[in-house]
């Protein structure tokens, strides 16, 4: 699916770089000539708008290593310092925090985007799972780069998921020694986190990479679920087409973005954060961030220590096993009209678990979380692969013209340029 | 197939109904028990996208704090910042005086002696105590630092209230100063005369804090009456000042983002509009 070889340099600078190293015509290929469904929704943008947002962290970060120190007593006194001291640091440290609230709010939306028009059925299985893969790095950087301000909530948040190692059988108390680097959480634990916490978005980087090219070699999925059969009929060039759509949805999400840093910086965070850590107290409620609730309602819907580990664990784990998991042949929710209900169903049990992973774990919440947490399972492993046996489906468009066409979508002028070299 | 159709349907219900009922259920509130009261929300000129430090409000806000507060409670920020624009703006030389009239434990010097100096403006305000450890053997409890609490306060506002704090909608919108309602309403919340330790908004009710303030305490040049409930929002909106000091800045330059962003967008949508128009979509 790598766009038309229209690539034909005149520059003789260019074409020598060409003989030595391809990389504009791969560029070209890539993002210039590359062919794009053209009944692709704005759903569709948010994988520019991630890509944008792990830009923005990286930089962000990359400035704010500069000013903090990765040491128990300092490290709280050092961010204090970028808050007030540090030209712009406020700017920076609530872009970077919120940033990483959107950052999130942007891979469910694109996970959900997957869900529902089965961007992960056959030939993007692999597409999917370097997702899954993403997504567990993303959620390893975020709970590591959240301890790092060391404040009561960093502090009590790192003492209850390190100690979920210790429900190991056999290794579990070692494992989580050597991973604290001593018998709690302290000092060798936050160096430790900030050297993981600068390397793993590099590899989230790499990960994006394999991604992207697992996604140009099969092609984009689109609405319609029915793959390209004709490129001049059913796609256009990426550029200028796709870069401008991108564009336009990365800078509505920035409005987002900066209504959070510049004038609500702290609603998403937890105001304990705010009291630097102390070991002999712990706070009266213990919550992580908002992106991590509905998982951490899962942990806690478990009685068991390590039943709940391994809930919360395999409620990520299933999304590994989503291509194998639904049987329909039809490939978008847009043709399935009772996975529609379940999958909107499954979008309320999301966000009822979150709700309720920020509940105490008191009264009737307990019951809510279980019964939410089984339905969250169920999807999975009970409706999704019934439903693909059982479902009448509606009848589906023979190509992506014939759909824009049903849909009414009709030509101005004249057919679209293509981008020449 | 109807079937399936009305598997989907009595699903969809039976969760959302179990779900809902569950909710329903929270715990029950132990009998006998105290009510606990929110702290109101009050009015501030710093909030909502505009706002603004009241300036004056803002150096009798420090004029409670220095006579009264730091007493028992540390503020650990550099005295420079309280001629520091967006703030209580005190000028350079009231700020160089006032340092001076702390004294500041520093060294070595060069003969390898500790030795105290007169404060300077790039010092932090000295602490009442050398460590919360000696705080707590003269209080019972070491006081927080109050560089912070503003922001390190907060209560549970509840659904759907937590909804609207983040919505640009003015009145019940944009709700960003619960921790400043907080300070302000435990300071107004001694209201059992019998015991210095009750207080209606603190979660539980017994504070290690007796009634830090009175009417007429402390005294203002500006006329503004000398009560409780006015010490409460000054020292209040002095200690948001405090914890975030860049506030002003960071609205007014969000104002500018926020409008470049819209025009930007517009432009944005327009030229997509353009580039896709003789394009069956």
């Amino acid at each position: 699916m790598h766009g038309l070889s229209t690539f034909e340099p005149k520059n003789g600078l260019v074409k020598w770089l060409e003989a030595r190293l391809p990389i504009l015509s791969f560029m070209h290929g890539s993002f210039v000539a590359y062919p794009t469904p053209k009944n692709l929704n704005y759903w569709w943008t948010f994988g520019a708008i991630l890509s944008f947002m792990l830009i923005a962290q990286i930089v962000t970060g990359i400035v704010l290593a500069m000013h903090y120190t990765p040491e128990a007593t300092l490290a709280f006194s050092s961010v204090e310092k970028i808050m007030r001291d540090v030209n712009w640091g406020w700017m920076l440290r609530y872009a970077h925090s919120n940033g990483a609230s959107m950052f999130f709010l942007a891979v469910y939306i694109h996970m959900f985007r997957g869900l529902y028009y089965g961007s992960y059925k056959a030939p993007r299985e692999v597409l999917w799972i370097l997702g899954v893969i993403i997504f567990l790095l993303m959620m390893a950087t975020g709970f590591m780069g959240y301890v790092l301000p060391w404040g009561q909530m960093s502090f009590w948040g790192a003492t209850v998921i390190t100690n979920l190692f210790s429900a190991i059988p056999f290794v579990g108390d070692d494992v989580t020694t050597w991973l604290w680097g001593g018998y709690s959480v302290d000092n060798p634990t936050l160096n430790r986190f900030f050297a993981l916490h600068y390397l793993l978005p590099f590899m989230i980087v790499a990960v994006v990479g394999l991604h992207v090219w697992a996604l140009h070699v099969v092609g984009q999925n689109n609405p319609d679920g029915v793959e390209i059969k004709d490129v001049a009929k059913d796609t256009v060039p990426f550029t200028p087409h796709a870069t401008m759509k991108d564009g336009f949805g990365i800078i509505c999400f920035l409005l987002l973005y900066c209504w959070f840093v510049f004038y609500v910086p702290n609603y998403l965070g937890d105001a304990d954060n705010y009291i630097p850590a102390n070991p002999m107290k712990t706070p009266p409620h213990i919550v992580p961030e908002w992106y991590f609730l509905p998982y951490y309602a899962i942990l806690r819907s478990i009685p068991d220590k390590l039943a709940g580990v391994i809930a919360m664990f395999s409620a990520i784990a299933v999304l590994a096993f989503l291509p194998w998991l639904d049987t329909s042949k039809v490939r978008s929710g847009k043709y399935r009209p009772i996975f529609k209900i379940f999958f909107w169903v499954f979008v309320g049990v999301g966000v009822g678990l979150g709700y309720l992973g920020a509940m105490p774990p008191e009264g009737g919440y307990v019951l809510a979380a279980r019964i939410l947490g089984v339905a969250y399972f169920a999807f999975f492993l009970v409706v999704l692969p019934l439903l693909g046996l059982f479902e009448q489906t509606r009848p589906v468009p023979a190509s992506i013209a014939d759909a824009v066409l049903a849909k009414g979508g009709a030509a101005h002028g004249a057919p679209a340029p293509q981008t020449l070299g | 197939m109807a079937f399936s159709k009305k598997l989907g349907f009595a699903a969809a219900v039976i969760f959302g109904a179990v779900a809902f009922s569950t909710l329903t259920l929270r715990a029950e509130e132990e009998p006998g028990k105290e009510e606990q009261p929110n702290p109101e929300r009050q009015e501030w000129s710093f909030a909502g996208p505009f706002g603004t430090f009241d300036r004056a409000q803002l150096q009798r806000g420090f004029k409670v704090y220095k006579e009264v507060c730091s007493n028992c409670h540390e503020l650990h920020i550099p005295i420079r910042t309280l001629s520091q624009p967006g703030g209580p703006e005190f000028s350079v030389e009231q700020v160089k005086a006032l340092a001076a009239t702390y004294t500041v434990h520093d060294g070595p010097n060069l003969q390898g002696a500790m030795f105290d100096r007169t404060g300077r403006p790039s010092d932090y305000f000295p602490a009442p105590f050398p460590n919360p450890e000696a705080a707590a053997a003269a209080l019972g409890n070491a006081p927080p630092d109050m560089s912070l609490l503003a922001k390190a306060r907060k209560y549970e506002h509840g659904f759907p209230n937590f909804i609207w704090d983040a919505l640009p909608i003015p009145v019940i919108g944009m709700y960003q100063e619960l921790g400043v309602d907080y300070v302000d309403a435990i300071l107004n919340g001694y209201t059992k005369d019998e015991d210095a330790n009750w207080n209606l908004y603190f979660p539980g009710h017994k504070i290690a804090m007796g009634k830090p303030i009175n009417d007429g305490q402390v005294d203002y040049a500006d006329g503004t009456p000398t009560t409780v409930k006015q010490y409460a929002k000054d020292v209040a909106s002095f200690l948001y000042w405090a914890a975030e000091p860049s506030l002003e800045q960071r609205k007014r330059v969000g104002a500018r983002v926020m409008v470049f962003l819209l025009v930007l967008a517009g432009l944005l949508y327009f030229t997509k509009k353009r580039i896709w128009h003789d394009v069956a979509h």
